[in-house]
């Protein structure tokens, strides 16, 4: 399906957009001002690993390092941000950005990506 | 249920990174030409209130939280493989840059999350809603499978990442089975509850986006031409 942006931003789309924007709003004061209250505990697998820390599987998974330590945000945290509730929520607020422009980024490159097949297998179609 | 870099060997993350990067090459392929005006921003909100939603840890018993997965829930709004690659984005933006869930595993969490939590799920929802519908109607039949499901796709996941656990050599299915699947049992209460909730509300305002719900204008309050 080709992707019109005239008929993306009509009015006829108004309520969308309004529904859309408000989806993102509540996204994001979740993300910014509910996750600083999150429960700290670790999560069920986390636990699981806790309890079994003597165990050798998970002895041996201590040892291991993490290959990648490129996260600039690594454990909900933004670094320089010392007050905790602020850092995490700040954390929050990038990511829902980036997962917003990244999962739309995506859509739209797959989406142009069919439309210009379509288009060169079937030329005459508007 | 992030795994994190160490908790799994290499033939396990490998078979996994295999297996989930093919089902992401189809997926990609299955939507290019589904996608549309409309779709394509809902794809990005989905994925931002789903990493919005992880965040919030709920505590349940014995000092152990558990979060929101979301997987069948974007399934159930934009269609299974559009749901599957919203995993996808997800995982991969933790992963890069929260350090949630190690970058070896993501090929294990998005097989957990995505494949089993959220295809698999999703598949076994549209099995049986058919026959729910004729029950009690397409609308309560989708929010009474949105709610066993989503539980059902949680304690799925988790058996899953006990049996990779296992395979690992790092704990004996024995033990990781039980344990995992009997918290995860208690952490699907909430995804259930959340799942719902956001299903019942997006049906509510916009019934035209939820893709498992067969949406017609007409539902809009005008009489459809039969008349007896």
């Amino acid at each position: 399906m080709a992707v019109d942006s005239k008929k993306m931003f009509s009015k006829k789309n108004a309520s969308l957009w309004a529904f859309f924007g408000l989806a993102l709003l509540v996204a994001t004061l979740l993300a910014v001002f509910i996750s600083p209250y999150a429960s700290k505990s670790p999560d069920g697998l986390d636990r699981f690993a806790e309890t079994h820390k003597e165990s050798p599987g998970f002895r041996k998974a201590e040892e291991y390092r993490p290959v990648y330590k490129g996260s600039p945000f690594s454990d909900y945290t933004v670094g320089g941000v010392k007050n905790e509730k602020v850092s995490t929520g700040l954390s929050g607020l990038f990511g829902v950005i980036i997962t917003v422009v990244v999962g739309t980024g995506l859509a739209m490159l797959i989406a142009f990506s069919g439309s210009r097949r379509k288009k060169k297998s079937a030329p005459d179609a508007t | 249920m992030h795994i994190p870099d160490g908790f799994l060997d290499l033939k396990t993350w490998g078979t996994l990174y295999g297996v989930s990067g093919g089902t992401t090459a189809y997926a990609l392929y299955k939507v290019r030409d589904r996608l549309d005006e409309v779709k394509i921003p809902f794809l990005g909100i989905v994925a931002a209130f789903i990493f919005a939603a992880q965040m919030l840890n709920f505590p349940i018993a014995g000092g152990t939280s558990g979060h929101y997965v979301g997987a069948l829930l974007a399934c159930v709004l934009l269609g299974p493989w559009e749901g599957f690659l919203v995993m996808v984005v997800v995982l991969l933006v933790q992963g890069l840059f929260f350090a949630d869930g190690g970058m070896t595993a993501l090929g294990a969490n998005i097989f957990n999350m995505g494949i089993i939590a959220g295809l698999l799920s999703y598949y076994l929802l549209a099995l049986n809603k058919g026959l729910l519908s004729r029950l009690m109607g397409e609308k309560k039949a989708l929010l009474v499978s949105v709610a066993f499901y989503s539980w059902l796709a949680v304690v799925l996941a988790s058996s899953a990442c006990a049996v990779e656990l296992a395979i690992s050599g790092t704990m004996p299915l024995g033990t990781a089975l039980p344990a995992m699947a009997g918290v995860h049992a208690v952490i699907g209460i909430g995804e259930a509850i959340i799942g719902v909730v956001v299903c019942a509300v997006v049906l509510q305002a916009r019934p035209d986006l939820v893709d498992a719900y067969h949406f017609k204008p007409e539902m809009l309050g005008t009489v459809t031409g039969e008349v007896a």
